[in-house]
């Protein structure tokens, strides 16, 4: 199982100094809380997309590009890649550039992305969203499989002998997550590709994650993938952790009280209780973690959003600290117990490349 | 056969809870014999904090999401607010604001004021009519409005009972299930409104994105 954080990449005043960081200083720690990732034996990190202030990581490439050059294992993904208003084309190209750049270790998630506007600043039409995830990695799945491309569709000027370059790094095209919080027909896509579903699980209480990850499930058995049981998930989860558990919520209330998405709403204490948030001890976390498997199954992802709501650096690289000395080890334990033999790891370039090798051997005996 | 009825009142008693019994009684009154109702009341005071929470955290609290369940649910349904600044007072729209937009679909309606005077009346027809024709419910004919005076004075009861023999009737038409071809058709609407989601095969969405 891969363990990892994922960043929203927000620029949000610290709300116990009053002190905002400069977009520099935000794509800096980006960079230091990835390293740090590693350093601390976590597997993933992740950056999403955005295209409006107060978020910096408008070209994740390029970030994950300067991570890669100064990580040796880490998987860079992202959190997510807008399949809605991305051309599908660079898309192709970027993150295959990023694979021969990272030697394999990229996978990316798709999301329509929540920013209404983004959609016309990109000359696209919201009310199409669904529809042009579809067709947007329709075509990128054909730019990453085959090598001459002529292609027609709703969205898109048509290609004609098109090839995207460079190729997949060994042709094996980087994994894919389809990241959705409520669009069934994101977990329908998914099922149907054999893609990994991504439920972001933080805003939302726990039985609807549920849903949309047994109907995940359901359909990825169906399309002929496998059982439900292997089908390909990964959540999300939100920590604050202190060695003891009211420094914990003492600290984190200002940052809580004041952060963009849930602010000035609920009470700590409420979204706490009725969301997968934990402020606590690292025993808490594990405890509250363990329990996702009781309604989303054995799972193949877990990502942490821990560097968000003005919380500075310092801070943040002590949360990392306390993930990967204390919670991952046991996580990693705890979770390997019970876990049937026929449910897969989240897969990677190293097993992605040996299934076509096999695959071709296959052919090659035949 | 579920009726729920909605009240907005905040004082304690409330005249628009007044109201909303008044209705509610003389809507099961009405009903067949053989339909037997079974009335839910959500009190929009009790759930007024979870409604704002909602706004802010995208998703209802455990009361809420009961009370929108129920309202989703049901048969018919009896909507009363008290009229405050020319309209239905903001937590009641709110509560239908965080509803889902075809959570009300062809479903039989009653709208309800209550006010201090008759002069706002029309808010019914000017306010709450075409909210519930936004979210295409089905909104029964007569609206029944009470100010203070109505309840000393003549013409409320039979308003209350012309209004509660429309929804009923509605009630009876649009969602008893005739034939067993529509009760198991019922039964499927039920079963999918129960799962929460339904699956629309992708080959579909893919095919139907080539067809253009």
């Amino acid at each position: 199982m891969q363990f990892g954080i994922f960043s929203v990449g927000d620029v949000t005043p610290d709300p116990t100094t009053g002190r905002t960081p400069t977009e520099r200083e935000r794509i800096k720690a980006m960079v230091a809380i990835a390293q740090k990732a590693e350093e601390v034996g976590l597997d993933v990190f992740a950056t999403g997309e955005h295209h409006n202030p107060p978020f910096v990581p408008s070209s994740p490439t390029t970030m994950l590009g300067y991570i890669a050059a100064r990580t040796e294992k880490l998987v860079l993904s992202t959190s997510t890649t807008l399949i809605t208003t991305n051309d599908p084309v660079k898309i192709a190209e970027d993150f295959a550039m990023l694979q021969h750049l990272a030697d394999g270790r990229v996978d990316l998630m798709m999301g329509r992305g929540n920013t209404g506007p983004v959609y016309p600043w990109f000359g696209q039409d919201i009310r199409q969203g669904i529809n042009l995830a579809i067709e947007n990695y329709a075509l990128l799945r054909r730019l990453w499989r085959e090598d001459v491309v002529d292609w027609e569709g709703k969205f898109r000027t048509a290609l004609q002998g098109f090839t995207s370059t460079p190729r997949p790094l060994d042709d094996v095209p980087p994994f894919v997550w389809h990241g959705s919080i409520r669009s069934p027909e994101i977990a329908e896509q998914a099922a149907f590709y054999g893609d990994g579903f991504f439920h972001n699980n933080i805003f939302w209480p726990a039985d609807h994650t549920r849903q949309m990850v047994e109907l995940y499930r359901e359909r990825y058995a169906h399309y002929g993938h496998g059982t439900p049981e292997q089908a390909i998930v990964g959540l999300g989860g939100q920590v604050f952790m202190r060695k003891n558990s009211q420094d914990a919520v003492r600290e984190f209330r200002p940052y809580f009280d004041n952060a963009p998405v849930y602010g000035h709403g609920p009470s700590l204490e409420d979204f706490t209780e009725q969301t997968p948030l934990t402020v606590g001890t690292p025993e808490q976390v594990i405890e509250k973690t363990l329990k996702f498997r009781e309604y989303a199954g054995d799972y193949q992802r877990q990502l942490f959003l821990l560097d968000h709501a003005g919380l500075p650096l310092k801070t943040v690289l002590e949360q990392l600290d306390l993930l990967g000395e204390e919670v991952v080890p046991v996580l990693r334990k705890e979770f390997a117990v019970g876990r049937p033999a026929e449910v897969p790891d989240a897969p990677t370039h190293e097993s992605l490349l040996k299934a076509a090798r096999a695959a071709q051997e296959g052919v090659n005996v035949a | 056969m579920k009726l729920v009825v909605v009240s907005a009142g905040l004082s304690v008693p409330s005249s628009t809870r007044l109201l909303a019994d008044r209705l509610a009684a003389a809507t099961a009154g009405r009903s067949a014999a053989e339909a037997e109702v079974d009335v839910e009341v959500v009190e929009l005071r009790d759930l007024a904090v979870e409604i704002a929470h909602n706004f802010t955290n995208g998703f209802p609290g455990r009361k809420l999401a009961a009370a929108l369940a129920a309202v989703t649910a049901a048969d018919g349904l009896i909507v009363v607010t008290p009229v405050f600044s020319a309209s239905y007072s903001g937590l009641f729209k709110s509560f239908f604001d965080v509803i889902d937009p075809d959570a009300l679909a062809g479903k039989p309606v009653l709208i309800a004021a209550t006010g201090g005077s008759a002069r706002h009346s029309l808010v019914l027809e000017h306010a709450l009519r075409p909210l519930f024709s936004y979210l295409r419910a089905v909104v029964v004919p007569t609206a029944v409005y009470a100010a203070s005076e109505d309840w000393g004075a003549e013409g409320l009861p039979e308003r209350i009972e012309r209004a509660a023999a429309e929804l009923a009737t509605l009630m009876t038409g649009l969602s008893t299930p005739a034939t067993p071809v529509d009760a198991k058709r019922a039964g499927q609407a039920g079963q999918a409104k129960k799962d929460a989601f339904t699956v629309v095969p992708f080959a579909e969405q893919l095919a139907a994105l080539a067809a253009r």
